[in-house]
């Protein structure tokens, strides 16, 4: 029978070295609610289980800058009560609520949703069209990277194995701004995302869009950044003609599977879906009618 | 294995346990600590029968290691009637009959009394999707949506009172 | 909500009282089958085969053996191997010998998730870590799921000691075909000669689970001398001793079972699975055995029901009336025979006054668990095709769907296509509810649509035992030999309470284990309000006679000069003497000094169960886009006969939706190309969650079955078998496109509603 462990550092310090230590699999824990799924059917074996909940900093909430510092095991239902956040962001705001049921909202954090790389993680679409980062500490010290840059495959993440992520940063937001998450399901919750499509964007006193970011999810290994789909809406308004662009280039983008959970050509036409509808509540988010 | 030494509060006393480290904490509540409320529906957070109130949060007490418990403090269905006086949202589950089989029963009570605590006025909305988390199989659901809305309408009244 | 006909003076039956066992329940205080324990208990754990289909060459356990905490390995050759001629023993329909095989494989895994040995071990951890050290070899053998590749000449086959029964002449080679069944009434041939309007299509279905949030679990205590005690979660306690008993070849009166309280069964409990490896494996351990699946276990390892393919044929006049009627049904029975291939052929046309029917249904095997009941077995696949089909009809014909099925309605003195002739039915009764009823006349938006759909159950009697025993201060005890999985506890002491004339609180229900009780058949069929229900009322009139026999006593005058009113005993007239009334408990009192303690118990075979008929409405909203379907508005008219605890009742039928609702639009079994199950787990086998549903409207239609001292009728089943079609028939009205296969799932509607653009 394989020795599990379990140790809770009180500093990320203490946490790093534990992992670089580690003789066997060493697993950061933080909301528990992929991990302890994976335990228990056995597709993961680890020795060591490190929970980061006691270093500080790693659960809360702070505005720096205009923009937001969320701790990388902040769970959703926290992240869902912070009014300035959900104001500022209420498309990543959104998506992090969608990760599973009331309870697991109680425990699920951003780092275990974009760390257990699974292609259909709701956050992270809305992660990367907002333009979000990680701060990530290692032996080596402290660095920040893109979360686009995070998941390179199903299951697998660019991270060493002694690198954990501490923090999630949002950027400060141009006025006129606003993003917004979908994803689809076959039923109205508890379902892993079939599709899922964040759209963030900027819009000028027109209500032309000026910047924009469109990301999908279930839809390739990994969770994609699509700049054609951000080049449909950039110079436009959100008409049909800018709607109906910004559809193809989301079917054109996506990698999809066939699995149980939905077909190729489903997932396909529904990428262009819910981009399309995705984008017109960015838009409304952004005051276009006003 | 060495076993390892955890300290909580559950259901307001002071609750000292030890546990391997891949216990979850549904399995040391009912196999250790003899609280076989909290039911095992799936093992995987996807059924609510484990829901347990961790720090005023809902959770699924199968999605948590024990060792997790160090410190904190725990509500189980246990808990949720206060000695003989049933919690009103008990009470009106038995008024409404809204448990047939009554196996997801506690963790529906559970999850129910984790909405009161935060929000007296939910709508009929928003009461289904903060159950979404606690299958039934039994009931579709109907009577226990309504025992809910009633126990709110309840507790409203108190508070006035 | 509700309508109900008839309220005749009743003081409890008919109230909606808490449930004695409420407060338990809401506590968590209540024992499932997972939560006792018992002195020395050990752990059980089954090995499964990760083969669809393979021969098992070797099983090599010593490894196991010799791990430390290993205290017994079983396999098939624990089991007496039951020979052919011995496989039906008893009454039942059951297959001892498959069944056995069933619980333990021997010589072959017939599917993936099929038990093929087990362990005991002093903790969880220990048992699992055994289960990875015992050795199997497989051949892999080709596979086969889907019930129509079953049955292709080429098939891979499952047995080759099965031969279909019902054919002529009689098949010398072996099939995946257990049994043809055939129904015949009158001429459909010339029945279709006078249709002017004909519907026909193919209809399948997927195999779906009956999804209890309880996994199975028990425990088994095997003494040294054989006598063993099994508690375990279960629709029938002595279902579970007669099985173990004949299965392991020990005397009955050896076992005594004690039925758990039950977290849902809806028919997956009416069997065993772990129980006789827990009793095989406490024998060789000599300890305890505590066995709980896991939800893995469940999904992977029993009984679903059926997948199928129905084709239906419908034939009728212009003026609505159905001239010609046939179907073929072809049933997935899964491992071994015994699909609800009988049900599904006699239910799906029951609703219709047919002259000309023609009926053929095929029990095929195939690579998967073996099919359990679910809930009014077979009937809703057959309805799904043929309440589909008469929706198709109705448009042909241009005809209200209420009104062409109140044209062809069973009623009184209708005589069923399966062999009955109807009395006291209630089927039309629920189609003017359905049609007056305000959601009928609600008004629809953009993309929305509205589906009518029938469904019939038999509902059965059979064998029942009931106890009354009255206290010394009076109150009673109600001793039922049913488990209660939907409140029929409830139900069994309110009907005492209103003979006995006294508050139903002074009327406390209980469980029995085997040896407390006389016997009764399962709890299922949605019999035991009415049977067990018959038996409770029979025991208390009982009790009644001697309560009045005593007063006489008391009073020193004739039995017949003692009636019986509102709890008391009174003097039948002004002759018979100037007493002042006796209560209950003034008789109880007195009752060591009239001849003792007062209480009967009887055991009966409850005839005269009345069917049950339902119609709903299911109003949807479809996402063209997505594909995504929303049920709005859902009402659902049963006739009830009378409901005794109608709260009780309403639950039933809401369940019972929700049960359809999932069937319908998202339940089912996926596999993968070796023939494993790719979603063993409440993630990605879709129950409905409550933000799914509406509230369910309850329209109970009391038209009481008279051979039922209070009218009742079996209520549970029938509200499972019209939703798919009532959803399907919905989703044609709201999109014009008709989805002919389950589960309606977003994809598939997308699907289709591309292709018909």
């Amino acid at each position: 029978m394989a020795t599990l462990t379990y140790q809770a550092p009180a500093t990320v310090q203490d946490a790093v070295r534990i992992l670089a230590g580690a003789a066997g699999l060493a697993k950061p824990l933080s909301g528990g609610t992929d991990l302890l799924v994976q335990l228990r059917s056995g597709r993961l074996k680890p020795e060591l289980i490190v929970d980061t909940k006691k270093i500080p900093g790693m659960i809360g909430i702070r505005e720096v800058d205009g923009g937001f510092v969320i701790g990388a095991a902040t769970p959703g239902a926290v992240i869902g009560e912070h009014a300035a956040l959900e104001k500022a962001w209420p498309g990543v705001v959104e998506a992090a609520n969608l990760i599973g049921s009331t309870q697991v909202q109680g425990r699920a954090s951003l780092a275990g949703n974009l760390c257990n790389a699974s292609p259909a993680a709701d956050s992270v679409p809305a992660l990367i069209a907002a333009k979000a980062t990680v701060v990530i500490v290692g032996p080596k010290g402290r660095r920040e990277a893109p979360v686009e840059s995070i998941c390179t495959g199903p299951g697998r993440t660019s991270l060493a194995r002694d690198e954990i992520i501490t923090e999630f940063h949002l950027p400060k937001r141009p006025p006129r701004s606003g993003d917004a998450y979908l994803r689809f399901i076959p039923r109205t919750e508890m379902d892993i995302a079939v599709v899922g499509a964040g759209v963030n964007v900027t819009l000028d006193a027109n209500g032309v869009c000026r910047e924009a970011r469109v990301a999908l999810g279930a839809v390739a290994p990994t969770a994609l950044l699509v700049p054609e789909a951000a080049a449909a809406l950039i110079g436009h308004k959100l008409d049909q003609a800018t709607l109906d662009a910004l559809d193809a280039a989301a079917r054109k983008a996506c990698k999809p599977i066939d699995d149980k959970r939905g077909t190729i050509d489903y997932r396909i036409k529904v990428a262009g879906v819910l981009a399309r509808r995705a984008a017109a509540i960015a838009f409304e988010r952004a005051g276009a009618h006003r | 294995m060495s076993r390892t030494h955890v300290s909580t509060v559950i259901n307001g006393e002071q609750t000292d346990f030890l546990c391997e480290p891949q216990q979850t904490l549904l399995d040391v509540l009912r196999d250790e600590l003899n609280l076989t409320g909290s039911k095992e529906g799936c093992g995987s957070g996807d059924c609510g029968a484990c829901s347990v109130i961790l720090d005023g949060r809902l959770v699924c007490s199968c999605l948590m290691l024990a060792v997790e418990a160090e410190g904190h403090s725990i509500q189980t269905i246990e808990g949720l009637a206060t000695g003989s006086k049933l919690h009103p949202v008990q009470q009106k589950f038995l008024e409404h009959a809204a448990l047939q089989c009554g196996f997801c029963t506690p963790g529906l009570l559970v999850a129910a009394k984790a909405l009161l605590d935060r929000n007296l006025n939910p709508t009929e909305t928003e009461i289904r999707y903060w159950i979404a988390g606690n299958l039934c199989r039994c009931t579709g659901y109907d009577k226990v949506v309504r025992a809910i809305q009633d126990a709110a309408a309840e507790m409203r009244a108190e508070k006035r009172a | 909500m509700t309508f109900i006909e008839k309220k005749s003076g009743l003081k409890v039956v008919g109230t909606r009282p808490i449930r004695p066992d409420g407060v338990e329940k809401v506590t968590g205080r209540a024992a499932f089958g997972a939560d006792m324990s018992m002195p020395g208990m050990v752990f059980g754990k089954v090995k499964r085969s990760p083969h669809a289909h393979a021969k098992i060459l070797s099983i090599k356990t010593e490894k196991a053996q010799a791990l430390k905490g290993v205290l017994a390995v079983a396999t098939a050759e624990d089991f007496p191997n039951i020979p052919s001629e011995e496989a039906f023993m008893g009454e039942g329909p059951m297959n001892f010998r498959d069944l056995s095989r069933n619980c333990m494989a021997r010589g072959k895994a017939l599917y993936d998730g099929h038990a093929v040995a087990a362990v005991a071990a002093t903790t969880e951890a220990i048992a699992n870590a055994a289960l990875d050290l015992i050795e199997v070899e497989y051949q892999v053998l080709p596979h086969v799921i889907d019930v129509e590749a079953a049955m292709a000449p080429d098939a891979p086959l499952l047995h080759d000691d099965l031969f279909t029964q019902g054919v002529e002449p009689k098949p010398t080679k072996p099939s995946n075909v257990a049994k043809r069944v055939h129904f015949e009434l009158g001429d459909v041939k010339a029945g279709f000669r006078e249709a002017e309007v004909v519907v026909e299509g193919t209809y399948a279905t997927a195999p779906v689970h009956q999804a209890y949030i309880e996994p199975h679990a028990c425990i088994a205590n095997w003494n040294a001398d054989g006598q063993s005690h099994v508690w375990t979660s279960s629709q029938g306690q002595f279902m579970v001793r007669a099985y173990c008993a004949k299965l392991l070849g020990m005397p009955i009166a050896n076992l005594r079972v004690t039925p758990a309280e039950i977290g849902g069964g809806f028919g997956g409990k009416t069997l065993v699975y772990l129980e006789p490896v827990a009793l095989v494996l406490s024998r060789k351990s000599g300890r305890p055995v505590k066995m709980v699946m896991s939800r893995e276990e469940v999904f992977r390892g029993t009984g679903p029901t059926s997948g199928a393919t129905v084709w239906v044929k419908l034939g009728a006049r212009k003026d609505g009336r159905i001239t010609a009627a046939e179907t073929v049904l072809k049933y997935q029975a899964g491992a071994f025979p015994g699909s609800p291939i009988g049900p599904g052929c006699m239910t799906g046309f029951a609703m219709y006054d047919l002259k000309n029917v023609d009926i053929t249904g095929y029990d095929v095997v195939s690579n998967r668990p073996k099919v359990a009941a679910y809930r009014a077995p077979g009937a809703p696949i057959a309805s799904f095709a043929v309440e589909s089909a008469m929706d198709e009809l109705a448009r042909k014909l241009g005809m209200d769907p209420i009104a062409l099925r109140e044209k062809n309605a069973a009623k009184d003195g209708t005589k069923a296509a399966y062999g009955p002739t109807f009395k006291d039915i209630g089927y039309v009764e629920t189609l003017e509810a359905a049609k007056t009823h305000p959601h009928y006349k609600t008004k629809l938006g953009p993309n929305q649509g509205r589906g009518v759909a029938s469904g019939f159950w038999f509902n059965i009697g059979g064998e029942s035992s009931a106890a009354v025993h009255v206290a010394e201060d009076g109150t009673v005890a109600v001793v039922s030999s049913n488990p209660d999985i939907g409140g029929s506890r409830a139900s069994m002491a309110m009907m005492a309470a209103e003979v006995l004339g006294i508050p139903v609180e002074r009327c406390r229900p209980v469980v029995a284990d085997t040896s407390s009780i006389g016997y009764s058949f399962m709890t299922g069929g949605s019999r035991v309000t009415f049977a067990t229900g018959m038996a409770t009322v029979q025991a208390a009139e009982n009790v009644v006679e001697q309560l009045k026999k005593r007063a006489a006593m008391i009073w020193e005058i004739s039995p017949d000069a003692v009636e019986w009113k509102d709890g008391k005993a009174y003097p039948a007239g002004p002759n018979a003497g100037n007493f002042e009334p006796l209560s209950l408990e003034a008789i109880a009192a007195k009752s060591g000094k009239t001849g003792g303690p007062i209480g009967h118990e009887i055991s009966i075979n409850a005839q005269g169960a009345g069917p049950g008929f339902g119609t709903h409405i299911c109003d949807v909203e479809v996402d063209k886009e997505t594909g995504h379907v929303t049920i709005l508005r859902y009402t659902a008219v049963q006739d009830v006969g009378r409901a005794i605890h109608p709260s009780y009742v309403e639950g039933q039928i809401q369940g019972g939706v929700a049960q359809g609702v999932g069937w319908a639009l998202n339940e089912e079994y996926v596999y993968d190309s070796k023939g494993r199950l790719e979603n063993p787990g409440f993630l990605d086998y879709r129950v409905p969650v409550a933000s799914d549903l509406p509230m369910i409207e309850a329209v109970m239609v009391e038209v009481p079955n008279p051979r039922h001292p209070f009218g009742a009728r079996g209520v549970g089943e029938v509200p499972i078998v019209p939703p798919m079609a009532a959803v399907a028939n919905a989703i044609r009205d709201a999109i014009g496109v008709r989805m002919m296969s389950l589960p309606m799932s977003p994809p598939k509607l997308r699907a289709a509603i591309d292709k018909a653009k």
